[in-house]
């Protein structure tokens, strides 16, 4: 008997009579956030914007006009010469950049480039408000993972449509069969609190742009 | 989870456990003794507690969310050979290899056979859980394999010597051990020369060490905290983003995760994407959360391999009343509210983890039998912190109660009467008389007052001893209830 059969025996005759019970999942729970929270699509967010920031990450804004400039002076403040951006990034995001060279990532580019980067630009798939996190599904404008794993920085555009309140609306937009990575700010190593460390894996400083359009 | 102190400090690191398991009292001892690692439980534990309370308060909906976890893991386990196969079955759709492990060995046995047919002499392992409990360092080295962990607290563990470290070594404390750290740092080959013994330093040079490692990898070992049935995702949740490297950058990824693990669908995740983080780390979200289905060209690893490990799970199904205790998503919270485990941590517990949850289920896959096991759900002062902050709603207080029942049944069919159960008959028969037992009670304290140094008895004599293995028993006062009762004035009706 290989052990595949072996197992789902074992399970088998573990349940006995009780194999195959179904149990109801009673689903109270929220799937949006109250009407207090969000009265208003700028509630939303507001707290999207909040969580984000608590989670040591920085946030700035922009409209749909500036957004190329506002990218700019993101990498400009970090001093980003050389970046990496997917290759389906919509060219206006880049269009005011000054001095600071957008590697296309082919596919084919290697890690040592990647590693001698000195940021990333994505997009994102889905943000979430109540958590401060955003998702990258390897979609339009974002790129393998390998991409925003391995520079330094990230600097992720979120346009505000994309900004979900709840974790159960997230799931639901989300496509599974894709690889997702979620966000909630840079790594961190250590203990809890006190005792946490700078460190870990992915980039450690982590910038979103908001977009209202 | 994984990464940190919880979701965290869950991966346990490497080695089976060589030699027969020591009583909990026994192993107890030798934490006990080890004040840095004291402080440092307490001081994460605390932390965590109230990260944890904060993170589950903010939410109107936690009751409902814990009530929709319970049922959702119950569904899972009344049906996981149907889970299981639906599993397999999209896991396979999508391009991925399951295999397998009726135990530990042959998982083991599994991970470094699929290792060694990638002809690559080197692995890195992140936020593996099952790696102690399958002895998976151990049996990747004996084949000629060399291993690299990639989580801090496992790195820093190592470096301070053994191939075996603690079970779940606690995060190093940068701000409080910068000089020994530094010295274990600096024995880094990739380390700087002129190592700073300043905190931020020490990280980025551990830092910049597992990146190196990661980013060079071309075979990875990882674990899952989820697998979703219905499309075949797994999800694995972590703070130190080491998953997230070990998921993305090889060429062959091979993930090992307990049968129990699996979950029917995909919007099931909406329910334990919320409970799992805010109950392990107090996060609203972990920071980094990866899933994946199969393979996915042109991202990631070109090959998967899912290893399913039973290894006793079944053993617990098999338990009407423990089978809940499968429901467990190994958040740690329970751990973190324990008074017992806040002073012990993980390694008295033996190589299936430690805390309240594991003081349950290691007896359940056991048994009773061995002294050791039998220790564990006595590990417990039941006070009932753990069952009030499981995210799945596991009694553990009663799983404890009812091992417990099951170790006394199993000593009462011994041939020779265990002393506890010698004294059990005997108290039985003082008990059975009232004038036998109010003797015995006047008697008793006279003793007891004897005994005692400052209204503590540190040690009672004979075979009594060993009650206060484990504690200090306060000595009885001079006056019992009972004398009091006799001699309360009963005039006008007092109360
Ligand atoms: S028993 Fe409950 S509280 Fe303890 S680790 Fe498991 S899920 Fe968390």
């Amino acid at each position: 008997m290989s052990s595949r059969e072996r197992i789902l025996r074992r399970v088998r005759d573990a349940l006995g009579e009780a194999r195959g019970t179904g149990v109801d999942v009673p689903r109270g729970y929220r799937r949006r956030l109250t009407a207090a929270e969000a009265a208003t699509r700028a509630d939303v967010v507001a707290m999207f914007t909040e969580r984000v920031a608590a989670r040591r990450a920085t946030v700035r804004h922009a409209g749909a006009d500036d957004l190329a400039t506002s990218v700019a002076a993101a990498l400009w403040a970090r001093a980003a010469r050389r970046i990496a951006a997917p290759a389906d990034l919509p060219f206006g995001w880049l269009s005011e950049l000054d001095g600071v060279h957008a590697v296309a990532d082919t596919g084919l580019t290697d890690l040592e480039t990647l590693q001698g980067l000195d940021g990333v630009v994505t997009g994102c798939a889905v943000a979430i408000a109540q958590t401060g996190t955003i998702v990258l599904d390897g979609g339009r404008a974002q790129g393998r993972r390998l991409l925003s794993l391995v520079p330094d920085y990230h600097l992720c555009v979120v346009h505000a449509d994309q900004i979900v309140g709840t974790v159960p609306e997230a799931v639901a937009r989300l496509r599974p069969e894709r690889p997702l990575t979620w966000i909630s700010g840079p790594p961190v190593a250590g203990g809890p609190e006190a005792r946490r460390a700078e460190g870990g894996q992915g980039p450690r400083s982590l910038e979103v742009l908001i977009v209202e359009d | 989870m994984t990464g940190g102190s919880s979701a965290g400090g869950r991966d346990s690191s490497a080695g089976p456990v060589p030699l027969p398991m020591p009583k909990f009292a026994a192993a107890a001892r030798t934490a006990l003794a080890d004040t840095g690692l004291r402080r440092d439980l307490r001081a994460d534990a605390a932390a965590l507690r109230r990260r944890r309370e904060a993170a589950a308060g903010e939410l109107g909906d936690w009751q409902e969310l814990r009530e929709a976890g319970r049922a959702i893991r119950d569904e899972t386990l009344l049906n996981l050979d149907a889970y299981l196969e639906r599993l397999e079955k999209s896991v396979t759709e999508a391009g991925g290899a399951v295999h397998w492990a009726a135990d530990a060995a042959e998982a083991a046995r599994l991970v470094t056979g699929l290792v060694r047919a990638t002809g690559q002499g080197e692995v890195v392992t992140a936020a593996v859980p099952a790696a102690r409990e399958i002895g998976l360092h151990d049996a990747l080295a004996e084949a000629g394999v060399t291993v690299h962990p990639t989580d801090l607290a496992e790195l820093v563990a190592r470096l301070g010597g053994g191939r075996r470290p603690a079970a779940r070594p606690a995060p190093p404390a940068f701000h409080r051990d910068r000089a020994r750290l530094r010295e274990l740092l600096a024995r880094l080959p990739d380390a700087p020369p002129d190592l700073p013994d300043d905190p931020a330093a020490l990280a980025a040079a551990a830092r910049d060490h597992l990146r190196r490692r990661l980013l060079s990898a071309r075979v990875a070992v990882c674990g899952a905290d989820f697998m979703v049935a219905d499309t075949g995702t797994l999800v694995l949740l972590e703070s130190e983003g080491n998953g997230r490297a070990a998921v993305t950058v090889p060429d062959t990824l091979i993930c090992v995760a307990g049968i129990d693990a699996v979950v029917p669908t995909w919007s099931d995740l909406e329910v334990l994407l919320q409970l799992l983080p805010r109950s392990a780390t107090g996060d609203r979200m972990s920071p980094a959360v990866s899933t994946w289905t199969g393979v996915t060209p042109g991202d990631g690893p070109r090959e998967l391999h899912l290893v399913l490990l039973d290894n006793g799970r079944t053993a617990v199904l098999a338990d009407e009343a423990g089978r809940a205790a499968l429901r467990c998503v190994r958040c740690s919270a329970c751990a973190h509210v324990c008074p017992v485990y806040e002073r012990t941590g993980d390694e008295p517990y033996g190589p299936r983890g430690g805390g309240p949850i594991g003081a349950v289920v290691t007896p359940l896959v056991e048994g009773v039998e061995s002294a050791a096991h039998a220790s564990l759900p006595y590990a417990s002062t039941l006070c009932g912190a753990c069952a009030d902050v499981c995210p799945v709603k596991i009694d553990i207080p009663g799983l404890l109660v009812h091992l417990r029942g099951a170790v006394v049944e199993s000593r009462r069919r011994r041939p020779v009467p265990t002393p506890e159960l010698v004294m059990m008959r005997s108290a039985a028969w003082t008990m059975g008389e009232q004038g036998r037992y109010e003797a015995a009670l006047r008697s008793g304290a006279r003793w007891a007052r004897l005994l005692s140094r400052g209204g503590r008895i540190r040690r009672l004599p004979g075979l009594l001893g060993k009650w206060t293995e484990a504690r200090d028993l306060p000595a009885p006062p001079a006056g019992g209830f009972r004398g009091w009762w006799r001699a309360r004035p009963r005039s006008g009706g007092a109360r």
